[in-house]
């Protein structure tokens, strides 16, 4: 079998896969709730939700952590999903992977409770201002918070635990976070700069600012009840995403590599593609010429035409936006068998991952390319008449897929999708 | 390094605290520092020269969604491209790769105190917090904190659309970014990049970290190899740096002129137990120490000014290396993500002039040099994680 593809570059190889999201932690769970159809959008308890338009989310709430921060949960949530793909790769040895790291990561932010912390500790009582919060920190019994809110602290450290080679890479594009952490590292493994990878993507952000941002730009579904129902993409009646956390990771391998170590090949990373938009920053170009052009990219960089693709794993997140965009491109790229390729929304169910989404997706896309059988689109009670496809409604399906397309579109212009096939050519 | 493909510099854009542009850093560097040591009391900060924006941004309305880092981050791009004459060669953009290292964070202060101080005394905690949010968050403020949109407005002004990556984390996020972009050309699978990044120091929130962190000097402004003696420590400085790298062969036909040769990047994070930095940079050293004519080179450090860190890289750099050193810290401040490359950046724009900027320093740790410039080491000991180490040299 050649090691190396079409354009001569060392072929991509998925040896290893760790999920958590909504629905549960790790493959098995994950995917029978995924084919079997079930929600794991729920009410939010972690926060009070009064006054807020939209008090449901996919957060994660079986997962204890000690002092909650979003970077806390997310790199809890990153360190159980790595786990779970290099256990089943079988790489390396404990703390020692063989390879550089590319984790995706949400925006960090001091949190207001760590302000309310401060505030707390400088006394103060009358007017307040930052000098309070300063003379707090002077004391230096906040160094805790800084190490934690370092933009580079999640993969400082997911680096140290996991042992990967090298400056770990911490990445945000944002809904595409996830994918271009598989991107990213593709393409050290074909630049034969490496021959394993560790990506991840990882978000753990629903709290009081970030739902009330995404809600100050409408943004976010409202449909509160019941929860499962509301993330409807592809549905005329979809009314925008819903909030959700998760992790996603894989490992990569040069085939050489893994069929060297005698290593189990779950997938095949054949094609990435990207494009920016320089539109508007929160919206598509009307004529969909980036979205296009990042798929039409992924299938080029794959040596694929559009008749090889078996399913495409929708961006889909249910705002009216993005879905109508979304059709506009699949039905500019596939022309007349748009209408007969299989698509769907696995945010229909998990909810928008957002910076984990590429990863959990991919994952997810690699199950379905391992198992047969594509999950399904739920919550699709009322067609979109603007929007016929075939978004696999309410009900998993088997089918014959050899490769499938995955997209990520982005806020700030960001397109990325993953081209990802069943076993080497 | 019998690389196929050769990276040139063909653009720089810088904005900080000594100018904007090329002419302007040269002319400063090596002068009495800029720094500002009442805005920000007690801390010391390097506060950027004030910028005419609609030069590079010049919609209004482009400018208003978005804060200062990303403002000083866009502008610089804008530089950046400019001089390396593809400014609005629509063709040029579309495939021209980008990758920003960024952070982010720039918040609303006024309504961040005012809600602080309201929950001190809220009898529902969750729900004031959820009503002051609601009603005091501006939408577009959002957007002007997410780390990508630096980016993402690049795409929106300049037209950058060949791809898009921010990296966050620091120091290191500089560094990697550069690493990559160089990597991707060699590789062939890129052309030509914008990489960059911008911070902008002169904002509480953003200050308040470092001050959690303990790791700011007070009072007087200090060079970065003076600090020791005092605990060490940064000055926080606004910076904004991008650099177009593209391959030789891309940049001879379109006419393009090179700063300089963008020879070697390399990261890596190492624990920081004693000796580490130490041998980080031993290891990171030997791979180009071969190619190194040490009469005609000299080092840019990114040293922070933090200690034990910067006493090492110091120790190193003097006893272990000996080459000309100068610390832009001293000059800059201290920027974090841009950091490194506003280094590469000074290394070309002194490639360019074939010689060295004047020490700024009597510790004995910087000296003058007169021989022409033929190369430049850059470092980077990133304050809390991470190490970058690159060779910039002239192109005959």
């Amino acid at each position: 079998m050649a090691k190396t593809d079409q354009a001569g570059r060392p072929i991509v190889v998925v040896t290893g896969m760790g999920v958590i999201t909504s629905l549960g932690a790790g493959r098995e769970d994950n995917w029978r709730k995924l084919t079997a159809g079930e929600s794991g959008i729920h009410e939010i308890t972690r926060i009070s939700t009064e006054g807020l338009k939209t008090r449901i989310a996919g957060t994660i709430d079986f997962i204890p952590v000690e002092h909650h921060s979003s970077p806390e949960l997310s790199e809890r949530l990153a360190t159980i999903a790595a786990e779970e793909a290099i256990a089943q790769s079988s790489i390396g040895s404990r703390g020692d992977f063989p390879g550089p790291l590319f984790i995706a990561v949400a925006p960090i932010e001091i949190e207001w409770d760590q302000r309310e912390e401060l505030v707390r500790a400088s006394g103060a009582n009358g007017d307040l201002g930052y000098a309070d919060l300063y003379r707090a920190g002077e004391t230096g019994k906040f160094r805790h918070v800084y190490e934690r809110f370092l933009f580079g602290s999640v993969g400082g450290n997911m680096a140290e635990r996991f042992g990967t080679k090298g400056s770990p890479i911490t990445l945000s594009t944002a809904c595409a976070s996830g994918a271009s952490a598989i991107q990213l590292g593709v393409e050290a493994i074909r630049r034969g700069e490496a021959s394993a990878a560790l990506c991840i993507g990882t978000d753990a952000s629903v709290n009081a600012e970030s739902l009330i941002r995404f809600s100050l730009l409408s943004a976010l579904s409202t449909s509160n009840d019941p929860p499962q129902g509301a993330s409807r993409p592809f549905a005329k009646d979809r009314d925008g995403f819903v909030m959700a956390e998760g992790a996603g990771a894989l490992v990569l391998e040069s085939l050489e590599a893994a069929q060297a170590r005698g290593a189990k090949i779950l997938g095949v990373l054949e094609g990435c593609g990207e494009m920016a938009d320089s539109f508007h920053r929160t919206r598509s170009s009307p004529d969909g010429k980036p979205s296009i052009g990042c798929m039409r990219n992924a299938l080029n960089d794959a040596g694929l035409s559009p008749e090889d693709i078996d399913y495409i794993n929708a961006h889909g997140t249910g705002t009216p936006e993005n879905d109508k965009n979304e059709y506009l491109s699949v039905s500019t790229v596939f022309g007349e068998r748009a209408k007969g390729i299989p698509i769907s929304a696995n945010k229909s169910m998990i909810g928008h991952t957002i910076s984990a989404a590429g990863a959990v997706e991919s994952v997810f896309s690699l199950l379905t390319l391992e198992h047969q059988r594509i999950p399904p689109t739920i919550n699709y009670k009322i067609p979109d008449p603007s929007i016929p496809l075939d978004v696999v409604p309410n009900t998993a399906r088997d089918a014959r897929v050899t490769h499938v397309i995955s997209n990520s579109f982005g806020f700030g212009g960001q397109n990325v999708a993953l081209v990802m096939g069943r076993e080497p050519r | 390094m019998a690389d196929a493909r050769e990276v040139w510099i063909t653009g720089v854009g810088i904005v900080s605290c000594l100018g904007e542009g090329i002419e302007a850093h040269w002319e400063a560097l090596g002068k009495p520092s800029t720094a500002d040591t009442t805005a920000f009391a007690p801390y010391v900060v390097h506060r950027a020269v004030p910028v005419d924006f609609d030069k590079q941004i010049p919609k209004k309305g482009d400018q208003r969604q978005m804060e200062a880092w990303q403002r000083y981050g866009v502008y610089a791009a804008g530089l950046a491209l400019q001089n390396a004459g593809m400014k609005g060669n629509a063709d040029l953009l579309a495939h021209t790769d980008m990758i920003v290292a960024a952070g982010g964070g720039e918040r609303d202060g006024k309504v961040d105190i005012s809600v602080l101080a309201g929950l001190r005394t809220a009898n529902d905690h969750g729900a004031y917090l959820n009503q002051r949010l609601m009603s005091d968050l501006r939408p577009t403020l959002f957007l002007a904190q997410l780390a990508n949109l630096m980016a993402g407005n690049i795409s929106i002004v300049h037209g950058v659309t060949g791809s898009s990556r921010t990296f966050m984390g620091e120091e290191q996020a500089g560094v990697d970014a550069l690493r990559i972009a160089l990597a991707r050309i060699k590789a062939g699978q890129s052309e030509i990049a914008l990489v960059g990044g911008a911070y902008n120091a002169e904002r509480l929130e953003v200050i308040l970290y470092y001050v959690l962190a303990k790791c700011l000097t007070h009072d007087q402004h200090s060079r970065v190899w003076e600090r020791a003696a005092a605990g060490g420590g940064m000055e926080l400085g606004t910076l904004a740096a991008f650099l177009v790298l593209e391959e030789k062969q891309h940049a001879l036909k379109r006419g393009a002129k090179p700063f300089a040769r963008l020879t070697s990047i390399e990261s890596d994070q190492v624990n920081r137990m004693p000796g580490a930095i130490t041998a980080a940079l031993e290891r990171m050293w030997s791979g180009v120490a071969q190619r190194v004519m040490p009469e005609n080179a000299a080092i840019l450090s990114g040293a922070t000014g933090v200690e034990p860190i910067t006493a090492e890289e110091r120790a190193f750099l003097t006893q272990h290396v000996g080459l000309a050193v100068r610390a832009t810290g001293t000059h800059l401040g201290h920027g974090l993500e841009p950091q490194f490359p506003a280094n590469i950046a000074l290394a070309a724009i002194a490639l360019r002039h074939g010689h060295l900027f004047a020490p700024a320093d009597d510790s004995g740790v910087e000296r003058a040099m007169d021989a022409p410039l033929r190369q430049v080491v850059v470092t980077s000991i990133g304050h809390r994680r991470g190490e970058g180490f690159a060779l910039v040299e002239a192109v005959d």
